[in-house]
């Protein structure tokens, strides 16, 4: 127990751990609070599918050789959320058929463009580093932490801003219209934000795993509790409790980050399903 | 000037047009049920009063005071998730977001207004419980209460006893008549049960068929020229009104 306890002191002394902390805490905050929207409003998929897209520029972005790639792959992913939200709406193609050609779409075009220029020297280490976020975040230079904390406090901020207007669309989308909501321009803001929170979370588990980030918690707390604010509170709490929890296991054992962040997210869940059926029972 | 009035209204889904040349107007104090077949268009209608959906042709027009979106709206039960968490007062508190403008956050007006709304639906009780585990009857109330937050002046309701048992029924049609009477609320209300037209309404709007717009009374006239029987006195609990 001590010498696990030094070696953790010991890995603290690296500033890329440090930061690594620091931006899974703020990735896994700002996913779950969001998370609790998107699955309220059976939107998890889109957050999938805006993944795949986020993989996809970045593979573009690699081929082109663009030195910072993080703006590039933050426009197209946006950009792909705002256009998703629109086809959602008023539809030849299903929303849900949308996302799901966008998204395997992108994940071919980005391995494709990656093997006919070949810029990286090792595409596969790359490319399953980039799906399974293996060591991105213990990477991370001093300029993308700033990125990632900027981010996510305009992400918080927004979220806290317009909380009970979220509450509204997500609750009763008709009624929040008909008394004057602008729901088209909230629905919009929570498409730019799952975007950008999408970007920010490859580094920490990878393109694949980012779903799990953003559903998991909020599963995990509407197990337990029955009212949204509650809910919200909770899955943020569980979430950054997870992410702090995976990644010092991930250093201590060795583990790929990506991976263990959410299989600590599945254990809360089962512990948190297990609870919520014993209250019921 | 009527709160709500149209002419040669024409509403429908993705140009097709399900029911045209709707005129009527409600004023304050009025309680219009709209009444028809199913599918004869009668919640498309609500949508497209509500702004929901544009109309395909004619005219809307709403009186001062509810030009920026100041209506209460009950949608039809299946349109809410049964099992979002959310607490009665948080959802109450939402029907006030309409009258908050520019501010982000509910002040003390709103949450008083919140209260006094669910002391009149007789759920005050329950602020702190959630939503998913009330009776039907309970979460009914709960709809009206937000409804109420949105709008003292009209209210449009679409199907406010579908799926209750008859009691609960009757306890909410009291429930809406005493908003409308003491309150001095006017009610739209979508409805299948005639019986509880003829009981409450001063206005009826029959869609389908045939279309007709009138009193209760000019309705009676044309629909029962035998004379209407007291419909009143088969709606379940109705002894119990005063």
């Amino acid at each position: 127990m001590r010498e696990l306890f030094e070696r953790l002191i010991q890995a603290f002394e690296f500033p890329f751990v440090r930061y690594a902390l620091i931006v899974g805490v703020l990735i896994a905050l700002c996913a779950s609070l969001l998370g609790v929207t998107l699955v309220l409003k059976r939107f998890s998929f889109i957050g999938d599918g805006l993944s795949h897209v986020a993989f996809g520029a970045m593979a573009v972005a690699a081929v082109l050789q663009v030195s910072d790639s993080l703006p590039l792959i933050m426009a197209v992913t946006v950009l792909s959320a705002v256009l998703l939200l629109r086809t959602g709406q008023n539809s030849k193609i299903r929303g849900d058929a949308a996302v799901a050609m966008l998204s395997v779409g992108a994940l071919a075009i980005g391995y494709l463009l990656l093997h006919i220029f070949p810029v990286l020297s090792n595409i596969s280490g790359d490319v399953c580093g980039t799906l399974f976020g293996s060591a991105s975040i213990l990477t991370l230079r001093a300029g993308e932490v700033w990125f990632c904390l900027a981010f996510s406090a305009l992400v918080l901020a927004l979220f806290i801003l317009f909380y009970n207007r979220l509450f509204a669309i997500t609750f009763d989308e008709d009624f929040a219209r008909a008394t004057g909501t602008r729901v088209g321009l909230y629905n919009l803001l929570l498409a730019v934000l799952i975007a950008v929170v999408i970007v920010l979370a490859m580094n920490l588990v990878g393109s694949l795993l980012i779903s799990a980030l953003i559903v998991f918690p909020a599963l995990s707390a509407m197990r337990l509790f029955s009212t949204f604010r509650a809910v919200t509170i909770f899955s943020a709490v569980l979430s950054v409790l997870c992410a702090v929890v995976g990644l010092l296991v991930a250093i201590l054992a060795g583990t790929p980050v990506g991976p263990t962040v959410v299989a600590a997210d599945i254990a809360a869940f089962a512990v948190c399903s297990l609870v919520g059926l014993l209250r019921r029972a | 000037m009527a709160l709500l009035s149209c002419e040669e209204l024409a509403v429908g889904y993705e140009g097709r047009i399900l029911v045209k040349d709707i005129g009527f107007s409600v004023n304050a104090g009025d309680y219009l049920c709209i009444v028809g077949e199913n599918g004869s268009g009668k919640t498309t209608l609500m949508k497209t009063l509500l702004g929901l959906r544009p109309p395909l042709g004619g005219r809307i027009a709403r009186g001062e005071g509810l030009s920026g979106g100041q209506i209460g709206y009950l949608p039809q039960k299946s349109d809410i998730q049964r099992d979002f968490p959310a607490s009665v007062r948080e959802i109450v508190l939402s029907g006030c977001l309409g009258r908050c403008g520019l501010h982000r956050f509910f002040r003390r007006a709103d949450r008083e207004r919140a209260a006094a709304a669910m002391e009149k639906m007789q759920i005050g009780e329950l602020a702190g419980r959630s939503f998913r585990e009330l009776s039907g009857g309970q979460q009914h109330r709960v709809l009206l209460a937000r409804a109420l937050c949105a709008s003292e002046q009209l209210l449009l309701l679409d199907e406010p006893v579908s799926g209750l048992d008859p009691q609960m029924s009757a306890k909410m049609y009291r429930l809406i008549e005493k908003l409308n009477r003491e309150s001095g609320v006017a009610v739209i209300m979508i409805t299948h049960d005639i019986a509880a037209a003829l009981a409450y309404a001063t206005h009826i709007l029959h869609v389908g068929s045939h279309l007709f717009f009138g009193t209760r009374e000019e309705y009676i006239a044309r629909e029962y020229p035998q004379g209407a029987p007291e419909y009143r006195d088969i709606l379940p609990g109705g002894e119990e009104r005063a």
